[in-house]
């Protein structure tokens, strides 16, 4: 009995003495380890100083091996560049690792020089490019639609002009068989169901390419309103990405929406005619929007600064739009500056079945002359240019 | 009594002989090294994410001052920012979410634990926590090709029609907005609420409960009177837990808000959260004034959760007190 009570006595004792001896252990090991330094064990020592070191390397650039390429942004051009990738990796060993992390993201990795390239689907301006010594050209090019579901309504049947459009889109005209619309649809029975704009919800290429054609056409629109990824809309409903977009347009009756080609083609949605700057009616496709790219005149904007709307030309789709690729002016290793150039001309070259399968426009060939020339003059290392 | 003296009285038993001396030196001082600084990397965590969001919204808070909070113009293309719609949308979808899901949890865990044949209750239980394990993209896709339609096509309509005159039930009937978010948002937070609120009331003692029973009482008396009592400080600690969920939650909100950057009382209407505007604007916002309005969205965010899990501790320690004062 008596045992028993100081064996639990003793027991507490060695805990106390325990609790108690620990934080002066603790002082004397830490003691001990600021003197042996390097040993990674001690608290005192590796202990405190790994969290810092860690936090050092953990902003480090993404490492850059000798045969790969870095870029990131548009989430646009990412089925392109992707495709692109796999086949010139196919023919030259580059390996291209792009993030399609969003316009915005791609504009500030390439301005914190994390990336080899980034990619934007709205240009930037002159200025911006100059404050951040950046150069750009266009990757690629595209066509933005106006999908719609209008009962009765078949595939392309549908006539709208800029100015319609920019009226349906303010919420002027509410009701499809509106007198403006009636008049540029002769032949078409018209229901008197009322119209749903849909919109993008985010901030997105395809609506800065949209907003930038309504702007062009109407002034309304473009005091009211203006253009940019994201705008103030005067009406309509938005959803997330094209998707969004395309499951509202097919879910709701009486609804129109703008949704990049593809989305148009795969969803299998009617798509509306518009007029275009030459007076002509046009239906979106590949051919009409080379047309457009054609047909503008890169040479007359710098740092080729344009939205492919409103174009001149009698086959011309009217709202196109470039994505563009930005790169550092002034490159730190030639090579690697030349290796992202040499993708990209490859691409344009010889990546041309590969973007119409995938529903991109290819750069025409004047443009590309253009742009080449434009990596010759602004791309430098060293003080020397890196292409050709 | 012999044996005690013969042990050295600093020397613990078997720690001292089981382990070599070399690791009984650092193991300990090591283990609590690590202890603490897992522990206070949590508080270091909360305090660096403060410093960053206030840091990165510098431009935006000198911008546009105290006004941005109860201004809901949002115009990117004049860089004219508001953070009033997100506030309010937040909050509003997040008190609908609340109202469906409170009592729905409640009832099923009451159900769960109380009434249903334990076997069933197992299945039904594993279930619950099945759905709360679902991703939150999940439950947006959902929203958009499922839940959408059908609120637009019938359960808006519907309640227009016939309860048109609350000004809450009114916009344009499409089932993308506010009501629909706070319908997604009620079945994200349901199962969560109900798995705690059902751990909280099986630790009600049967002893208790039976002691209730032998009284005479109903089971509606002794599960309102025992078993809720007994439980809730834990139930409003549950329903914490959903509220944080639910104010923080993105991607199924994004999906269905249509993110209208305006104030409006009707349900039916576009709405937009402060996570669905960061979720929509984040990737594409390129200027550094919209960058800085983005993450002083997040800073209001932080400071609203921090606020209600201020007014929670607060409350959870009144109802300990006058719950310990009646015991």
């Amino acid at each position: 009995m008596k045992e028993v009570r100081w064996a639990t006595r003793t027991r507490v004792a060695a805990l106390l003495i325990l609790v108690l001896a620990l934080p002066a252990l603790a002082a004397i090991l830490a003691a001990c380890g600021s003197s042996s330094s390097g040993n990674a064990t001690l608290p005192g020592n590796g202990g405190t100083t790994s969290p810092s070191a860690g936090a050092g390397s953990t902003f480090t650039v993404p490492p850059r091996t000798s045969n790969a390429i870095i870029g990131a942004g548009s989430t646009f051009a990412y089925p392109l560049y992707s495709k692109w990738a796999s086949e010139y990796q196919a023919v030259s060993g580059v390996n291209l690792n792009y993030q399609a992390i969003g316009s915005g993201g791609g504009i500030a990795q390439i301005e914190a020089k994390t990336v080899d390239f980034g990619a934007s689907d709205a240009p930037l301006a002159p200025a911006d490019l100059q404050a951040n010594n950046l150069v750009q050209f266009p990757g690629t090019i595209g066509g933005v639609v106006l999908a719609i579901n209008v009962g009765g309504i078949g595939q392309g049947q549908l006539r709208l002009t800029g100015p319609v459009l920019a009226k349906v889109y303010l919420g002027q005209i509410t009701k499809w068989n509106d007198p403006a619309i009636a008049a540029l649809n002769p032949g078409l029975k018209l229901p008197a169901t009322q119209i749903t704009v849909v919109h993008r919800s985010d901030g997105s290429g395809t609506s800065w390419i949209f907003t930038n054609y309504l702007s062009a056409i109407s002034p309304d629109w473009k005091n009211k309103v203006g253009f940019g990824t994201e705008v103030n809309w005067p009406t309509g409903v938005g959803g997330k990405g094209s998707a969004g977009v395309a499951a509202y347009v097919q879910q709701i009756n009486g609804s129109i929406g703008y949704v990049e080609y593809a989305y148009a083609l795969q969803n299998n949605m009617n798509y509306a005619q518009l007029q275009n700057k030459a007076g002509a009616w046009v239906k979106p496709s590949l051919a009409s929007f080379a047309a457009a790219a054609a047909n503008a005149n890169w040479a007359k904007v710098p740092d080729f600064d344009l939205a492919l709307v409103n174009e001149p030309g009698a086959t011309s789709w009217p709202i196109t739009g470039a994505s563009f690729v930005l790169m550092q002016k002034e490159q730190t290793d030639a090579a690697r500056g030349k290796m992202v150039l040499k993708f990209f001309d490859w691409g344009f070259k010889n990546g041309r079945a590969a973007s119409q399968s995938l529903d991109y426009v290819p750069l025409p060939d004047k443009l590309v002359t253009l742009v080449e020339h434009t990596w010759s003059t602004s791309l430098t290392a060293n003080g020397a240019p890196i292409w050709p | 009594m012999s044996a005690i003296p013969s042990e050295a009285p600093n020397r613990p038993r078997g720690v001292a002989t089981a382990t070599p001396r070399g690791a009984r030196r650092f193991a300990d001082p090591l283990f609590h090294l690590t202890v603490r600084l897992a522990a206070a990397s949590v508080a270091v965590l909360v305090v660096a994410i403060f410093i960053v969001l206030v840091l990165d919204a510098r431009l935006s808070i000198r911008t546009f001052g105290l006004k941005f909070l109860w201004s809901d113009v949002w115009l990117p293309t004049n860089h004219q920012f508001g953070a009033l719609s997100s506030i309010y949308g937040t909050l509003v979808s997040t008190a609908i979410a609340m109202a469906i899901a409170t009592p729905l949890a409640l009832v099923i865990a009451l159900l769960l634990v109380e009434l249903l044949h334990p076997a069933v209750s197992r299945v039904v239980g594993t279930a619950i926590e099945l759905l709360a394990a679902v991703p939150s993209i999940i439950y947006g896709m959902w929203g958009l090709f499922v839940l959408a339609p059908f609120m637009g096509r019938h359960v808006e309509p519907w309640l227009s029609a016939h309860l048109g005159f609350i000004p809450v039930f009114s916009g344009p009937p499409l089932g993308i907005g506010m009501l629909t978010a706070g319908l997604i948002l009620a079945l994200m937070i349901l199962p969560f609420i109900t798995a705690v609120a059902r751990d909280v009331l099986r630790m009600v003692p049967q002893v208790t409960k039976e002691a209730g029973y032998g009284m005479g009482s109903t089971t509606w008396e002794v599960t309102r009177k025992v078993s809720l009592r007994y439980g809730l400080q834990g139930i409003i600690g549950a329903l914490f837990l959903g509220l944080g969920r639910a104010l923080g939650e993105t991607m199924a909100v994004a999906f269905v808000a249509g993110q209208l950057m305006q104030v409006k009382v009707g349900w039916f209407w576009n709405m937009n959260t402060i996570t669905s505007t960061l979720a929509n604007s984040f990737t594409e916002a390129s200027d550094k004034l919209f960058l800085s309005v983005l993450i002083e969205l997040g800073l209001i965010l932080f400071a609203i959760t921090v606020t209600i899990q201020l007014i929670a501790q607060v409350w959870l320690r009144r109802v300990g007190r006058s719950l310990g004062s009646e015991r």
